[in-house]
């Protein structure tokens, strides 16, 4: 005769490792990056963001067969000005998915989880602004990788010249996804409600686009180059292209910019004050949340 | 060794002192935190997490200062709180696993602990679905198992059976008691209902706009009171009258008589009254306190106890 019993174990405490700082700030990361790509959600949750990068690779797709056929080099897309070309894309994918890192566990009240653990308020704005970021940074660069490769397998010639420039509009694509990400993450932060976050971020992307393109138009028309240029500073996408062209030396995409290394400086430094005085803001916001 | 003690605990914001100087010590075990809404139960516990200074006084949980140590605390202990806090758009064992990554358990025991500790809290298949679909009771034993997963000494539940039917309150109660006797791990739990402490705490402490009002172990609140509950079926007053002519101190309450124990003599006077008028004796004994009757008569000011009450 056997007899079969059902053993509960019961409960076993952990006796194994605790990691540290490092390694939380490292798990958080990867949640958020998965999270702006609806990786580990149900797969309406992946429809955005991977529709928007299929979106992205199109015209580099279409630029590299172009050149393929009709073997004219000028027809690849300068790698620098891409960002520029699709911004209302890129856009489009930071109102959608920087609600998802930045206001989602706002508005479910998931924060006080993570500070009632061992997890630093510093810590959590950095590996969101670190996810975001690094989300924008994929989208950014791998039109601009495919553009690049397409060159070489199509034999575009000064593969020299064409390298610098790749690498060039890599960092141009890094200073991009930065400052869009802290931007989008600030605005989203403080729109908690569901659809409210998409609405103010692309608001943001088109009332500053708005704003600068008039008042471009006007000072043109009144041949004031000097106050068309500057205004640039006002819009991101016009910001980051300021410091691409006057301190990397890319080719110009935007419509108006201020002359000389200083403006790529002053440019420069507007970058830095926004993504610091955007963690700054994102630390108060969620430090505030977690005490609720 | 207390697992909290509490010295002089102050804690004002504009308007409204949340706090007054509160001083206590809590043993290990299940540790009942009794008070009315707006008592102070939840601002006590963010203090206790070294998430919220004080105002003024000192604390220590798990022999560790709050103002010093405080991510040392929060390494050691788990924290369920009152409110939802749970995302919908994720299933419950990824959300676990990602919360015990929080506290550091690697990869692997993160997951082996996440799937251990849900079925503990009596989750099984559901846990692979997105949390938005469950039921209040099982979202609440989604943030239960969230504040376990990484095995802490010391977990604090606030109001773990708000919003829960009658049967879920008793799941709820069950498997509080069982953290506390089985798991080893020592609870603070929050309520404004004090008949639900009763049945799973070894100690309750109860505060009160902010101050101490009591803190002691639950027989303690439930001893003998030193009378005696007597029900007749008919006749009770009769064997009142008959009682109190004989010198014994006795009143009615309701379908009951309640009689003053004297000394030994009062329980034969009972027993022989009853014989000598010939009635039929349902019930003679002991009358215990309840916890509630601190509310009653401990409370300089009388708090009206929302027993029961709609939040």
């Amino acid at each position: 005769m056997t007899v079969s019993t059902i053993h509960d174990i019961g409960y076993r405490h952990y006796e194994g490792r605790r990691l540290g700082r490092g390694y939380v700030l490292r798990s958080l990361f990867v949640h958020n990056l998965r999270a702006a790509y609806g990786l580990g959600r149900p797969a309406r949750a992946k429809v955005m963001p991977f529709l928007l990068l299929a979106v992205m690779m199109l015209p580099s797709v279409g630029s590299v067969a172009a050149v393929a056929i009709t073997k004219e080099p000028r027809g690849l897309i300068p790698y620098a000005a891409y960002a520029n070309i699709l911004q209302v894309v890129i856009a489009i994918f930071l109102a959608t998915q920087a609600p998802v890192l930045a206001s989602r566990e706002l508005r479910f009240h998931v924060v006080p989880l993570y500070f009632s653990r061992p997890v630093g308020h510093l810590d959590f704005v950095l590996a969101k602004l670190a996810a975001m970021t690094t989300a924008l940074l994929a989208l950014l660069t791998l039109p601009v990788t495919l553009l690049y490769v397409g060159g070489l397998v199509t034999k575009v010639p000064d593969s020299g010249e064409h390298l610098v420039r790749y690498l060039t509009a890599l960092v141009g694509c890094a200073l991009f996804a930065v400052v869009l990400a802290s931007i989008g993450l600030v605005v989203s932060a403080f729109t908690p409600r569901r659809g409210f976050g998409v609405a103010a971020v692309i608001a943001v992307y088109m009332l500053s686009s708005a704003f600068v393109v008039i008042v471009q138009g006007l000072a043109e028309m009144r041949t004031n180059f000097t106050l068309a240029g500057w205004v640039g500073l006002l819009t991101p996408f016009n910001l980051v292209d300021i410091v691409q062209v006057r301190l990397l030396g890319a080719p110009r995409s935007s419509a108006a910019m201020p002359e000389g290394t200083l403006a790529g400086m002053v440019a420069l430094a507007v970058c830095a004050a926004l993504v610091a005085g955007s963690t700054a803001v994102l630390y108060a916001r969620f430090r505030k949340a977690g005490l609720s | 060794m207390p697992i909290i003690a509490a010295q002089g605990l102050t804690m004002r914001f504009p308007g409204v002192t949340a706090l007054d100087d509160l001083t206590v010590a809590v043993e290990p075990g299940v540790t009942g935190l009794v008070g009315a809404n707006g008592a102070g139960k939840s601002t006590l516990i963010k203090i206790l997490l070294g998430l919220l200074p004080p105002t003024s006084g000192t604390a220590q949980v798990l022999g560790l200062d709050i103002a010093r140590d405080g991510a040392r605390i929060r390494e050691r202990v788990g924290f369920m709180p009152e409110y939802e806090a749970l995302p919908p758009d994720v299933s419950a064992t990824e959300f676990v696993v990602h919360m015990a990554r929080m506290s550091g358990l690697p990869p692997t025991a993160a997951r082996e602990r996440a799937a251990d500790t849900l079925r503990h809290v009596g989750l099984y298949e559901e846990r692979y679905r997105p949390i938005g679909g469950y039921s209040t009771g099982m979202r609440q034993r989604v943030k239960l198992a969230q504040a376990l997963v990484h095995d802490p000494q010391l977990v604090f539940l606030d109001e773990p059976t708000n919003g829960l039917d009658p049967a879920g309150r008793d799941d709820m109660l069950g498997l509080i008691r069982r953290i506390g006797a089985e798991f080893g791990i020592s609870v603070l739990v929050t309520s404004h209902l004090l008949g639900e402490l009763e049945r799973v705490c070894d100690h309750v402490v109860i505060i009160d706009g902010g101050r101490l009002l009591r803190s002691q172990a639950v027989e303690a609140y439930t001893a003998a009171s030193g009378s005696l509950v007597v029900e007749v079926e008919e006749g009770r007053d009769r064997l009142g009258q008959h009682l109190y002519d004989q010198g014994v101190a006795v009143r009615p309450e309701g379908r009951l008589l309640v009689v003053d124990i004297a000394d030994e003599g009062t329980y034969d006077r009972i027993r022989d009254g009853v014989a000598d008028l010939g009635l039929r004796l349902v019930r003679l004994e002991q009358r215990r306190h309840h916890i509630e009757e601190v509310f009653a008569v401990g409370s300089e000011q009388p708090h009206p106890v929302p027993q029961g009450a709609p939040r």
